[in-house]
């Protein structure tokens, strides 16, 4: 171990330890990802809006809620504000950099609920097989075949306009696609000798589910949640825009479009500007998650 | 070759017989999935924090007025029978009264639809009219620049925010070039000339024959069509290239070439002929995409069509109105996705 590098020791083509093992198909994956200058680029967006919401109160150069009536409406590269100033004169480059904390917090939140929900959903399903599997199976197809938005809509109006509520709308229209991604894999997991082992054992259900099945979906669900996160971050943004979402004076990026919206004609950069910060955002995570399929899922990659 | 005419003939009642299975199946399978919305939007109608019979009569309405209400919604009965006259109300067309306007839900949401079906029409045409041959070409030149550009085209698609698209594309086409209209469906200038027959202006002035008013409603339509036309492109260009480069590897592709084919006949009239099924399915599911996508396109462009609809009446607490445009938008959403199932299973021989 001595005389050998960090990097002979991940590339070794005799394991000594299931740690080494296990750290070495990760160095593999990494560099198979880094050999894919896109999604190095999405990857490298992706990290800097992380950091830029982290350091949110260090990089942004005003407060994002002060309003001067006196300098409203100024346009890009005016003298203190790098990005011009909205309709009540707050500073449009610090109301982007904290809103960017909204949308990680949206996509975060969703990425976390429904994924979990559709796993719970799919393993149980094709696990269990017969009665639960059919019915489980039919509530995800009705989901499945709703419009999204709409439902969306819908949720919203009766649960109240907010960002908890647009998470948990996007979350309930979401979580169909996880099932199904989840019981697929569950059902060519389930037959296989391992698991006829571990059930010899003496293993439950419940073991056997979380404690097997569960790690072998992880892959597949996270290349289609990165995938999935241009559409969560552009449906928050949609919900926002029509004010179902965040609330003003919330820096959201789609409310500040919707706030923008008036002033199009005369004052173009008002409105422009956070549709640009969500582009680049839901660019990145698009780069990503095609990145991420032709590493953790070279079968699914047919093109 | 007579006797596998006769082979043929022989075995047509057989194949029909599972065809007639999967019609059985796939009626089932409708019926659960529209209950299933049913119940879904039932449920948010119960859950929403308005009441309904206060929404009614109003804040200084007297007790008695207000149980009569009650018991006339029927809210008294238990929620299974409640469910079940909604179903039936439902079945009957209809939605209930609008609070907004106390008109009829249904009556409201015929009169805004045809808007919104002219915009999905007009964009799903524009996506398959450049979304095809684009997918096919960058299937069948795989690597070359035109394959590149239309992997830069649909990622900007897949990555865009609609409603700044359209709001960026107003700015562009209408406030500083001043290409197209503005927002609405026509300029108020040719309002209410063209009586309404089907409800979509280009049609109905093209039928009593106003051209002014024809030309006037396309450059309005024109560039909302087109950006949801986009959209669709953006999908159906992707599902079409990988569907050729499917059948670009196949043996009979082979075949045909080393025949001495020219390579726009394997293309055109081998590779393309046997995706056309695929196709078909694609562009029907792109296009109930497209009912749903307009939502917000129709809020940039003023359009009053069903997503403007909803939205309005979701900002006024109307119930009834957003149950009921989200019950068509749901009905409709569905019949298509099933439509494309059916399409398939009935035009591809191997299911068969």
């Amino acid at each position: 171990m001595s005389d050998m590098t960090l990097r002979e020791w991940l590339l070794s083509d005799a394991p000594t330890s299931r740690r080494q093992a296990r750290f070495a198909s990760l160095y593999k994956g990494w560099l198979n990802f880094r050999s894919n200058t896109m999604a190095m680029f999405g990857l490298g967006i992706l990290v800097l809006l992380v950091l830029i919401a982290f350091c949110a109160p260090i990089v942004a150069p005003h407060d994002p809620y002060a309003q001067d009536l006196a300098n409203r409406l100024q346009p890009i590269g005016t003298e203190g504000h790098l990005l011009g100033t909205d309709s009540l004169g707050r500073d449009i480059l610090s109301r982007l950099i904290y809103g960017s904390r909204i949308t990680l917090y949206i996509v975060t939140l969703v990425a976390l609920i429904a994924p979990v929900a559709g796993l719970l959903v799919g393993t149980v399903s094709g696990y269990l097989g017969g009665w639960a599997d059919v019915i489980l199976m039919r509530i995800t197809d009705i989901f499945l075949a709703f419009p999204r938005l709409v439902l969306a809509l819908a949720f919203v109006a009766a649960l109240g306009a907010g960002i908890e509520n647009a998470v948990l709308a996007i979350s309930l229209t979401a979580w169909p696609p996880y099932a199904r991604i989840a019981r697929a894999e569950t059902l060519t997991i389930r037959s296989s000798d391992y698991i006829s082992a571990v059930r010899l054992q003496g293993a439950g259900p419940f073991r056997i589910i979380t404690k097997h099945i569960w790690p072998l979906c992880i892959s597949s669900l996270i290349v289609r949640v990165t995938l999935d996160m241009a559409g969560i971050i552009l449906a928050a943004a949609g919900l926002g825009f029509l004010g179902l979402g965040a609330q003003p004076p919330s820096p959201e990026w789609g409310a500040m479009i919707s706030g923008g919206r008036r002033f199009i004609l005369d004052h173009w950069w008002v409105a422009t500007v956070p549709g640009l910060a969500i582009f680049t955002v839901s660019l990145a995570f698009n780069l990503l998650g095609d990145g991420l399929r032709d590493v953790l899922d070279p079968k699914g990659n047919s093109q | 070759m007579a006797l596998a005419e006769n082979d043929r003939e022989g075995r047509k009642p057989a194949s029909f017989a599972p065809f007639l299975k999967t019609a059985a199946g796939s009626i089932l399978s409708i019926a659960v999935t529209m209950l299933g919305l049913l119940l879904v939007t039932f449920i948010i109608g119960r859950v929403m924090p308005i009441d309904p019979v206060l929404a009614i009569v109003g804040e200084r309405a007297s007790q008695s007025t207000y149980d009569a209400v009650y018991e006339q919604l029927g809210l008294d009965k238990p929620i299974i029978v409640q469910f079940f006259y909604y179903i039936s109300d439902v079945v009957r067309g209809d939605f209930g009264m609008s609070l907004l306007n106390a008109r009829p839900v249904a009556e409201d949401i015929a009169r805004v639809f045809p808007a919104t079906l002219e915009l999905a029409t007009l964009g799903t045409i524009f996506g398959v009219v450049v979304g095809v041959p684009l997918g096919v070409i960058a299937g069948v030149k795989r690597g070359s620049w035109i394959d590149q550009v239309a992997r830069v085209v649909a990622l900007v698609g897949y990555s865009m925010p609609i409603f700044w698209l359209g709001l960026v594309g107003l700015l562009v086409f209408y406030g500083i070039l001043g290409w197209v209209g503005g927002p609405g469906r026509l300029d108020i200038f040719y309002q209410d000339i063209v009586p309404t027959r089907t409800g979509m202006i280009l049609i109905d002035s093209a039928i009593s024959g106003h051209w002014d008013v024809f030309r006037n409603a396309f450059s309005h339509l024109i560039l909302p069509a087109s950006l949801l036309g986009y959209y669709s492109m953006a999908y159906i260009s992707r599902m079409t290239r990988s569907f050729i480069l499917e059948q670009m590897s196949a043996e009979y592709i082979v075949t045909a070439r080393v025949k001495g084919m020219s390579e726009r006949a394997v293309i055109w009239r081998h590779a393309f002929r046997n995706i056309r099924v695929q196709l078909i399915t694609v562009i029907a599911l792109s296009y109930a995409n497209l009912l749903e996508g307009s939502v917000l396109t129709e809020i940039i462009f003023s359009w009053p069509g069903i997503g403007s609809y909803i939205t309005t009446a979701l900002l006024s607490a109307d119930m009834n109105a957003v149950l009921g445009g989200t019950v068509v938008v749901g009905l409709i959403f569905i019949c298509l996705n099933i439509l494309s199932d059916l399409l398939y299973r009935i035009f591809d021989p191997r299911s068969k």
